[in-house]
């Protein structure tokens, strides 16, 4: 599409047995590419079949000196192309864009934007990250953002590397992150290179990805790559955050910046778009309700996009001395602060007389039960709230609401519903509600507040008394695993980056106040998010400085994408990943169970305790020689829990000196 | 643990509920530990019945015997029901004096972790 230059290459091209190497080495190839063709003709000239026609022509004929020269001899030195190269530019563009890490497989379909990006662009802002595979590429982008605020860019072969990026580019999709994904393809059948190379272009790339990206396009000259970018980058940019995709045309990465370009080429300014906010009018509406609730319930969910939405929440919190509920999505609120009932969830919902979600992923599950059990297998659906109870909802996810992937979950009816940015709306609500609260009702709150004091130091005292049960039992609980990681990270800035299924411990024992202290998790819950999403964010952690990222690693999480620790290594990301090995697919050992069950069948397990095709033994995997291989300073398998301690301990220390480190404990299930 | 061997119907009587005539058999808390793995029970409970997100609770200090065996038999709600088909009455039994035998675990209070 973009190949219009009439380079050498072309005409070498159109000789049948001129190899990829021949067609690479340009204008070297011109004579030979000739003789090629004589060649071809001279074997294609009908032969009469008489006893006078000479001897037929061998099948292949000896080289002449020419063809012979340009089979062996050392290529000529290339003819630089006359002007600036197109990815030269590609990069002059990203750069203004500030992007700090390009994660990336390579791929011969950007080879023109990777050697832009390392030979011209000095390899800075972006530097690039060599990944294994191109769902870690995705997912370091996706832990990079929620560690810093800042979008990573991808590369990746448009067809086979974006196959791989496809369920990290959904998760992201899911957890409203953005993520700058470019994908190389030769567009161009008549000029393109055939095998290979052919096999990895297509006419739409960005269709696999279409259903779970915000936008995308495959720009088709250099300056429609310029207008292309900085517009991915503003609507990635723009709440709510989505990933975005660009199909790159290697043709146009290759040429040289077309002679009328050269005068005109431009590259956009880009300036962020302010977050969509609730309607003014709903707002006052929604804060009416909320003052004069007798129970309100406020849920949040990936409300605080940044530590000033943790702040707003609070304010908003105290404002009507309300409970919050935090989903975790993200760090909503500190979970020391006395309005944190997340542990008194189910109480607080069967109660409420007003709720209102800040960016709920499932609205209707907050309010709603599905018992996956009964009504012959259909499952049986529940109301958690009474009747009456109002329901007030801020969200941004129906600005961008697609069709095919439901991640929009089930339908919930609202009584006050509002499309707009939650942080961006926060102020505007708190304002409302402080003016909404009459004097009669102040005295009332400040009752309903200290109440809601007593209960939630009543309730961590349940959850310290419900984590000492099983303290010593081998294997590791889940609540010591992570009452004894704290004990060595509580006197530093850390940053829980990633957690696998250990019964949300972290979120309960730990002290968490700040907004990086914990991350959330995956978004669309598919398998290999955590280690390389971890290290994304624990390489924006490095670079902010101060902070120490910590993981708690799933066992069958990190045998989607492995190679992810060897990226860590490789570019000295410190991390600290504790495995919560519990030797098992552990959703599915249930669900396989509860199928059983529900047939009146006994499970078959196999030589394991789980379901057969469920656990992950017999052999068991030792991680800690996979992450030793891979570079880290590792230890474990941990079973007995009195060397649990010493061992994290020396772990933070290597942490500490800039290094990986890694700690294979046996976990129970949850 | 230490294995060893519970009478069922003590727990029960001192919960003062009705015996049913499986809780009257001698249970064995080693055949329990077993059975408590072999049924899957761990999945959600844990190893040692200490509970999760996932399911609540079941040890030390579980529930009455007839308590546990009627919500096992006839659960309707999140934990899937395990008919007498799928889990005799003798295991269940066994199942119930190994939780039982779980010995009580340190105090919170007492935990230097659990207090930082």
């Amino acid at each position: 599409m973009a190949r219009r230059d009439k380079s050498p290459q072309g005409s070498a091209a159109k000789g049948p047995d001129v190899s990829r190497r021949k067609f690479m080495a340009g204008a070297a190839l011109t004579g030979a590419a000739t003789a090629a063709t004589a060649q071809v003709q001279a074997a294609t000239a009908p032969v009469a079949e008489t006893a006078a026609t000479p001897p037929r022509l061998p099948s292949a004929l000896r080289p002449n000196a020419h063809m012979a020269a340009a089979e062996t001899g050392t290529p000529k030195e290339l003819a630089k192309a006359a002007g600036p190269d197109g990815s030269d530019f590609m990069v002059d563009v990203i750069k203004t864009l500030n992007i700090d890490y390009v994660c990336s497989n390579p791929a011969s379909s950007f080879r023109a934007l990777h050697e832009s990006l390392i030979d011209y662009g000095g390899n800075k802002k972006p530097e690039f990250i060599t990944c294994t595979h191109e769902e870690t590429s995705v997912a370091m982008g996706h832990g990079y953002f929620k560690a810093t605020g800042k979008p990573l860019m991808m590369l990746c072969h448009g067809t086979v590397g974006l196959q791989h990026a496809t369920m990290a580019i959904y998760n992201a999709w899911c957890d409203r992150v953005p993520v700058i994904c470019i994908g190389g393809n030769d567009i161009d059948a008549a000029y393109r290179a055939p095998g290979v190379p052919t096999y990895h272009s297509a006419q739409d790339i960005n269709a696999i990805v279409r259903d779970y990206t915000k936008w995308d396009d495959q720009p088709v000259s250099l300056q429609h790559f310029a207008q292309s970018f900085v517009r991915a980058y503003k609507i990635a940019m723009t709440p709510p955050h989505e990933p975005v995709m660009i199909s790159l045309d290697l043709g146009l990465q290759q040429e040289p910046v077309r002679a009328h370009e050269r005068e005109t080429l431009y590259i956009p300014k880009y300036v962020p778009t302010a977050p969509p906010q609730a309607d003014g009018a709903a707002v006052k509406e929604a804060a009416r309700l909320l003052a004069n609730a007798e129970r309100p319930v406020i849920i949040a969910d990936r409300a605080a996009r940044t530590a000033n939405g943790m702040k707003l929440l609070v304010e908003l919190a105290e404002a009507l001395q309300a409970p919050v509920i935090d989903q975790r999505a993200r760090m909503n609120m500190p979970n020391t602060h006395y309005l944190n009932q997340t542990e008194r969830t189910a109480a607080l919902i069967s109660n409420a007389d007003v709720v209102i979600g800040l960016e709920l992923g499932d609205y209707w599950a907050a309010v709603n039960a599905f018992i996956d059990n009964g009504h012959g297998g259909l499952g049986v659906n529940e109301a958690r709230i009474k009747p009456g109870t109002k329901l007030i909802g801020i969200s941004s996810i129906g600005l961008v609401t697609k069709s095919n992937y439901q991640d929009f979950q089930r339908f919930q009816s609202l009584d006050i519903d509002m499309a707009g940015d939650a942080e961006a709306s926060l102020p505007a609500l708190i304002e409302a509600v402080k003016a909404a609260i009459s004097s009669d009702r102040r005295a009332a709150m400040e009752k309903r507040g200290e109440a809601l004091r007593k209960a939630r130091a009543d309730a961590h005292e349940r959850t310290k008394a419900a984590a000492a049960v099983a303290w010593d039992a081998s294997p590791i609980s889940t609540a010591r695993l992570s009452a004894e990681i704290y004990a060595q990270i509580k006197d530093l800035d850390f940053s829980l980056v990633s957690s696998a299924n250990v019964s949300g411990w972290p979120n309960r024992l730990w002290r968490m106040e700040k907004h990086h202290n914990w991350l959330g998790g995956s978004g669309g819950a598919g398998q290999g998010y955590s280690a390389p999403a971890a290290i994304g964010a624990a390489l924006g952690n490095r670079d902010i400085g101060g902070r120490f990222s910590v993981s708690i690693q799933a066992d069958g999480d990190l045998m989607y994408t492995p190679g992810a620790l060897w990226t860590a290594a490789r570019h000295k990301i410190p991390i600290l990943s504790v495995m919560h090995n519990n030797r098992g697919y552990h959703q599915e050992v249930m669900h396989v169970q509860r199928l059983a069950n529900r047939r009146n069948r006994v499970a078959a397990l196999g030589m394991d305790r789980s379901p057969i095709g469920t656990s992950i033994e017999n052999p068991d995997i030792d991680y800690a020689s996979l992450a030793k291989s891979m570079g880290y300073w590792s230890a474990g398998p941990i079973k007995d829990p009195a060397e649990l301690g010493g061992t994290l301990k020396r772990a933070v220390e290597v942490v500490k000196s800039g290094q990986p480190a890694f700690v294979d404990v046996w976990t129970q299930p949850r | 643990m230490k294995s060893r061997s519970v009478v069922i119907g003590l727990a029960a009587f001192a919960a003062g509920l009705v015996l049913s005539q499986v809780s009257a058999l001698a249970a064995s808390a080693e055949k329990g530990k077993s059975a408590f793995l072999q049924h899957g029970c761990w999945q959600c409970h844990g190893y040692q019945g200490q509970g999760g997100v996932t399911g609540p609770k079941l040890a030390p200090n579980p529930i009455p015997f007839e308590t546990l065996s009627n919500f096992v038999r006839t659960t309707n709600r999140a934990m899937p029901p395990f008919s007498k088909e799928i889990l005799s009455d003798e295991d269940l039994a066994d199942i119930y004096a190994y939780l039982a035998a779980v010995p009580k675990g340190p105090d919170p209070k007492d935990i230097p972790l659990l207090n930082q």
